[in-house]
């Protein structure tokens, strides 16, 4: 999608609050309490979802896609490689649980880091590129990272994946969470991704984010008025590394297994479908496309083994007429409305 | 890939015999033929349309599937050689008509998106026609065995298949540069308004470029076939290795796409020599080190074909 159709799904009914008086004062009340309403969803999602392991792949998936949205929908940057971000997190963490027992919440920050610091090497050489480069320079980029990772047999179980990762309980000072309980993982899980997203908002809200999407509307203006453009893509692209390594930290320990999958370029496809379809640069539009995809998959998934074909051919129906994705469409009909 | 019977010799290089490196070079000469093909077909629809077809590599497998149901068939790798690029040429002029031609003046990202839900459906109908597990193909049998080039002996498939590449690449460089429908290939890649304005038909020049692109991925597929089977998920690498390709030689560029698939071969062969666990991610190494002496690729301009 280019910077300019992204732009006009963001005036038409993103995030932006409305420059007309009178109109669009309902969607600019909900933007100014965008966490707030995310997070009460995401509160009852639970009881909305079919079963509860799914709500927690949708929350996990949505932190992923979320991740990704800040680099595709709100920096302009299309990224094929974002799996090694979800993979580097998530082996990051179970390494960390399997081979030096740390604590769960260790783990999460050096799955973390470990994808930052995989974000950042790959963001050094990717930025050099720019456009439609930038999409096949990370996924090859993100390729090699998957061989890497491959071939280090010893650390992260090759092609069987990294097995064993066993937390079952959560001990925290004063009390000890039992993660085999579904609803106690969920909230446990969500407490993380509130923070995130919580962090993810106020990083929008700061000339920060207002240059990102400068950067996105017009490159070459942003760059005339003196944003070191190059670093601050850069900068984009770590930032959203770190948070999908927190989506495959928490994703390690909820699924107690690394798929060797989770670095795959299927992987890297599967955070750009969920943006689109959930509609990218929209703050809530990546928990729409997780649960879209989640449950696109589950469904199909029961009627045939063949449920690619549906997803791919569901996408191309979703690039073609409705390049929106289904959030962004929602708050463009609202907005045309004079919500 | 060692050679077993590679003749011992004086001299060295690293520890390796000078002759079986340069059976190795030759070996990487034809990997590079592959790369070269299938980087052109890509280079070729991003240099004219700006698109990056993202079903490249399902094209690829796709192209490989078609040339080995019809080698079972005919008996006849011939038939097959023809049949899998005009297949996907076919294929590439139906998906350009009805998907990607919607999608001219909107962004740039949107015809590289749907190249790439579409490499899903393909990829799963073929898993859908010929089973999950893939397809062993030798080479035929009148391209077995190996013949003496002089420094040791050598597969006669590999040595065909630089051969026919080499055929393919000067016929496609005299088609673009020695016919008027290559003039004005070349002019619309510089300026498609302009042939426009000159009562040329831009869009009929993209659909057959598209076409071609994807005919050329097809036969690079066919070709690759003898060398490692087919499976469903094949073309996956292969995208990969043609983006590294392309990001090496310089985007848009033939020339550029020739001279990196070469090179991208090479590396793999000398790699598989020297570090066979290594292999895989010599090719992303070197583009790593492209990027960062030499961003644009080694014979990149902006917009033109080379």
């Amino acid at each position: 999608m280019s910077a300019q159709a992204s732009g006009q799904a963001l005036a038409k009914g993103g995030a932006l609050t409305s420059s007309r008086p009178g109109s669009g004062r309902w969607l600019a009340l909900a933007s100014r309490h965008r966490v707030a309403l995310t997070l009460a969803f995401l509160l009852v999602f639970p009881w909305i979802a079919p079963y509860q392991a799914l709500a927690v792949n949708i929350l996990v998936l949505g932190l992923y896609a979320l991740g990704f949205n800040l680099l595709f929908g709100y920096t302009g940057l299309l990224s094929f490689g974002h799996a090694a971000f979800l993979g580097g997190g998530a082996y990051g963490s179970g390494i960390a649980i399997v081979h030096y027992g740390l604590h769960p919440a260790l783990a999460l920050i050096a799955g973390t880091l470990l994808a930052t610091l995989i974000a950042a090497i790959m963001g050094v050489l990717a930025i050099r590129t720019r456009g439609i480069y930038f999409a096949m320079t990370t996924l090859a980029l993100s390729m090699c990272v998957y061989y890497a990772f491959y071939r280090a047999e010893a650390f992260t179980g090759g092609e069987n994946g990294l097995r064993g990762i066993n937390v079952q309980s959560l001990a925290l000072p004063g009390f000890t969470l039992n993660l085999l309980d579904p609803m106690v993982k969920y909230y446990a899980v969500l407490a993380i991704v509130g923070a995130a997203v919580w962090l993810f908002s106020r990083l929008l809200s700061s000339p920060f984010g207002a240059a990102l999407e400068a950067i996105r509307e017009n490159e070459g203006r942003a760059q005339a008025c003196g944003y070191d453009v190059r670093r601050m893509k850069l900068v984009a692209f770590i930032l959203s590394g770190a948070l999908c390594g927190l989506a495959g930290a928490l994703q390690a320990i909820h699924l107690s297994i690394v798929p060797i999958e989770t670095m795959h370029y299927a992987t890297s496809g599967q955070a750009v479908m969920m943006a689109l379809l959930g509609g990218m640069g929209t703050f809530f539009g990546p928990f729409v496309g997780a649960a879209t995809f989640s449950l696109l998959q589950d469904g199909l998934a029961t009627l045939t083994s063949h449920w690619q074909l549906l997803v791919g051919a569901i996408f191309i129906a979703f690039v073609l007429f409705l390049p929106l994705g289904i959030w962004g469409e929602v708050l463009a009909r609202l907005r045309r409305a004079g919500w | 890939m060692l050679q077993e019977d590679a003749p011992v010799n004086d001299i060295t290089l690293a520890g390796f015999p000078l002759d079986l490196l340069a059976l190795q070079l030759v070996t990487g000469v034809a990997l590079g033929a592959i790369y070269v093909l299938v980087g052109i077909g890509l280079s070729l629809i991003f240099g004219l349309m700006n698109v990056v077809n993202f079903a490249h590599g399902a094209f690829f497998m796709a192209g490989a599937y078609v040339g080995v149901f019809l080698y079972g068939y005919t008996g006849n790798f011939w038939v097959s050689l023809v049949a899998a690029p005009l297949a996907m040429g076919l294929l590439g002029l139906v998906v350009e008509r009805v998907l990607v031609r919607p999608l001219y003046g909107r962004g740039i990202d949107d015809p590289l998106l749907l190249t790439f839900g579409l490499s899903y459906v393909m990829v799963e109908s073929v898993r859908i026609a010929f089973g999950l597990t893939g397809l062993p193909f030798g080479a035929p049998p009148e391209l077995r065995g190996a013949v003496d080039i002089g420094i040791g002996y050598f597969p006669l498939y590999r040595l065909f298949l630089i051969a026919f590449s080499l055929v393919v690449v000067g016929a496609l460089w005299l088609f673009i540069e020695r016919t008027s429908f290559g003039l004005v290939i070349r002019a619309g890649a510089r300026d498609p308004q302009i042939v426009q304005v000159l009562g040329i038909e831009i869009s009929k020049v993209w659909l057959a470029v598209f076409g071609l692109g994807c005919a050329l991925a097809g036969l690079a597929g066919i070709l690759a076939a003898p060398l490692q089977g087919v499976t469903p998920e094949m073309g996956i690498p292969v995208l990969a290795e043609a983006f590294v390709v392309t990001v090496v030689g310089g985007m848009g560029s033939l020339a550029g796409a020739v001279l990196a698939g070469l090179i991208v071969g090479i590396v793999v062969a000398m790699t598989s020599l020297v570090a066979p666990d290594m292999t895989k991610m010599a090719i992303f190494a070197l583009m790593a080190l492209v990027l960062l002496v030499r961003p644009r690729g080694l014979l990149g301009r902006a917009g033109a074909l080379g």
